[in-house]
């Protein structure tokens, strides 16, 4: 470069030089970041290989506990009460939260200002406060703890992200298309199903995931609301770790992470499917 | 005449304490191309909505092909809209958005393969079919929203400002595709607009709108000679407006005194001390330097504009009215504040009867 541009050659080099040492940082800081972000779990996915009872050092490697995991591991209890409220807090939260979001973009009435604000509390009070509350209305109404107690307190958290999710995505939504179905012959019911919900979905699936991980991986507001005979994976594992974590734990986080991110390969998989076949739609209609 | 298609008997309108139509009567008849026009607000759109279904009249009767259909869902009645935003469904094809209509009444595959391919070819989209919304023009987009409507054969089309959202250009274009194809499916468009150009060009009959009242329902010819009430005049094309009382009529011939000074209209059923609006075109008043036999008004010439069809002259007649005189040719005659006089043509003037609070607005 310097030996092309004889003039503004100094002045052009400084510049690429920052530029290149920008470039060299910033690859820096992104390796460091990532660095920072994924060796927890590299560590966590090491030591569930450790031939050891505690986490401290490396003795050696074995499959020991994976075959303990899947032999005579009462973990797998707990994984299935976790998913059960996920599950279940997932469609309670959703069918309150769209149906809210709805009313909440559609109508005007009194008090919906508040309704409107008051959406954020959940969202903002500390979890713990939401937790004691919780349980003290548990308490008051005589409701057991238990599956029950869980689903309502999770669902009562996600509540406020489906609706804040839903209603943005019809902000974005012109609803003159329900009226243009109806106007050609379609009645409520089959205009809800043909074209409202189809173009919900986006955001009723964005709306799920954000709940399920919610619930999936709430420790504090579980710890007050769980019951003696039902409790989740994450208050179990915090539990252990008083009496010391065995690799046992590590094992079993490992197989999530894999089957998360197999999870998360096969979603890209078949959105590049899909979209490979939608743009190669060559249908032909006539 | 037949039985007209759409009948509306004294329909009002509230929303809340708004009273948005109040007590409208229109008759619709069967092949017309009728224009609501009117200013936003001025209860259009609402007449468009309360005709498809998708909103009630408070009180009065609605029929549809000599039928009442106050009591009917928007999907029981026989009128098809196209809206304003287009409305498309975003999540199907052209196809899908265009044979929807069909498919919710159960009509066999064949039959709406058949049609929708018809209706392709009437709105000029074969090829589209494939094609999304979202990849389409807003030109294609509203061709598709109106082929949707139309393969309904409805007895009445609604369009519902359709051209609002395309540059003027393309609006030309589609204003004069909309008339043949009406003039070719024969089916009544009901066409609701707040520019009057776009009304005249396309409509068979206008009906001016203001403040949920229409105004004046007539033919474009009818509606610019001889608008009916003073803000007819003035929203349809420009007008010379001067208002005043009726203080002498002789001859036929009614003298008005405005604050301007005198002027002359054919007395027709105009009595002495009357309020009359003399409604006058730019292009047909005329001006003199000397003021002419009968007529007294008078103003500075204030600015001399070319907008390109015409050189327009404006008139200071005082602190707050301008009178504009258009013309072809420019008129080295005069300069920038001499005083002209105004003067016109018998046939050329519009009396409007007025209210005595209307003169000084």
């Amino acid at each position: 470069m310097e030996a092309v541009n004889q003039t503004t050659g100094t002045r052009l080099s400084k510049r690429l030089r920052r530029q290149r040492a920008g470039r060299i940082w910033g690859n820096i800081f992104a390796i460091a970041v990532f660095t920072f972000i994924y060796i927890p779990i590299a560590m966590m996915v090491l030591f569930s290989f450790n031939d050891q009872r505690t986490n401290y050092y490396w003795n050696g490697f074995t499959f020991e506990w994976y075959k303990y995991l899947f032999t005579e591991s009462d973990l797998w209890g707990y994984l299935v009460v976790s998913l059960i409220v996920a599950v279940a807090s997932v469609i309670l939260s959703l069918a309150v939260g769209v149906l809210g979001a709805m009313g909440l973009m559609r109508f005007e009435f009194k008090l919906k200002k508040l309704i409107s604000n008051s959406l954020y509390i959940p969202i903002v009070i500390p979890e713990v406060v939401l937790g004691i509350s919780l349980l003290m209305l548990f308490e008051v109404a005589h409701f057991p703890l238990g599956y029950w107690s869980m689903i309502l307190a999770h669902t009562t958290f996600c509540i406020p992200f489906v609706v804040i999710i839903m209603r943005g995505r019809m902000a974005g939504m012109d609803m003159s298309v329900e009226e243009a179905s109806m106007d050609l012959g379609a009645n409520r019911i089959t205009t809800f199903f043909k074209i409202t919900l189809p173009m919900l979905v986006p955001g009723i699936l964005s709306s799920a995931f954000m709940s399920f991980t919610l619930s999936i991986d709430d420790v504090i507001i579980t710890n007050f609301v769980t019951g003696p005979y039902a409790t989740t994976l994450p208050i179990k594992i915090l539990s252990m770790v008083k009496v010391g974590l065995k690799p046992e734990v590590n094992a079993m986080t490992t197989v999530m992470v894999v089957v998360l991110i197999l999870g998360i390969l096969a979603n890209s998989v078949v959105q590049a499917m899909l979209k490979k076949r939608a743009s190669a739609n060559k249908k032909t209609y006539f | 005449m037949s039985e007209p298609i759409v009948k509306i008997q004294h329909v009002d309108k509230y929303f809340g304490e708004n009273h948005v139509i109040k007590d409208l009567n229109l008759e619709i008849e069967e092949g017309e191309f009728l224009t609501l026009l009117g200013p936003s607000g001025c209860g259009k759109t609402t007449i468009l909505r309360m005709v498809a279904g998708f909103e009630d009249a408070t009180n009065g009767i609605i029929e549809v092909q000599g039928e009442r259909v106050e009591d009917k869902e928007a999907y029981e009645r026989d009128v098809n809209t196209v809206f304003q935003s287009y409305a498309l469904f975003p999540h199907m094809t052209v196809y899908d958005n265009i044979a929807y209509g069909l498919v919710v009444k159960k009509v066999p595959k064949d039959e709406i393969k058949e049609r929708v391919k018809e209706m392709l070819e009437l709105v000029q989209l074969m090829g589209f079919e494939g094609r999304r919304p979202d990849a389409m023009s807003g030109g294609q987009k509203q061709r598709v929203a109106i082929a949707r409507a139309l393969i309904n054969n409805p007895k009445v089309l609604l369009l519902d400002e359709p051209l609002g959202a395309l540059d003027l250009q393309l609006r030309k274009q589609m204003q004069i595709e909309l008339k043949r194809l009406q003039q070719k499916l024969n089916i009544t468009f009901v066409y609701v607009t707040h520019d009057q150009e776009e009304a005249m060009t396309m409509s068979d009959r206008i009906a001016v709108m203001k403040d949920g009242i229409i105004e004046h329902l007539a033919t474009p010819r009818e509606i610019y000679a001889k608008p009916r009430t003073k803000f007819v005049a003035s929203f349809i094309g420009e007008s010379n407006i001067f208002s005043g009382h009726v203080t002498e009529i002789e001859d036929g011939i009614a003298t008005v005194e405005t604050k301007f000074g005198k002027g002359r209209m054919p007395a027709e059923d105009f009595k002495v001390g009357d309020v009359a609006h003399l409604c006058i075109r730019p292009e047909v008043l005329q001006y003199s330097k000397e003021p002419v036999d009968g007529f007294s008004i008078s103003g500075q010439v204030k600015n001399m504009i070319f907008v390109g069809s015409v050189h327009r002259t404006l008139i200071g007649m005082d602190e707050e009215y301008d009178a504009r005189i258009n013309r072809v040719k420019y008129d080295t005659a005069y300069n920038e504040g001499d005083t002209l006089y105004l003067h016109w043509e018998m046939e050329d003037v519009t009396g409007i009867h007025g209210q005595e609070d209307e003169i000084d607005a």
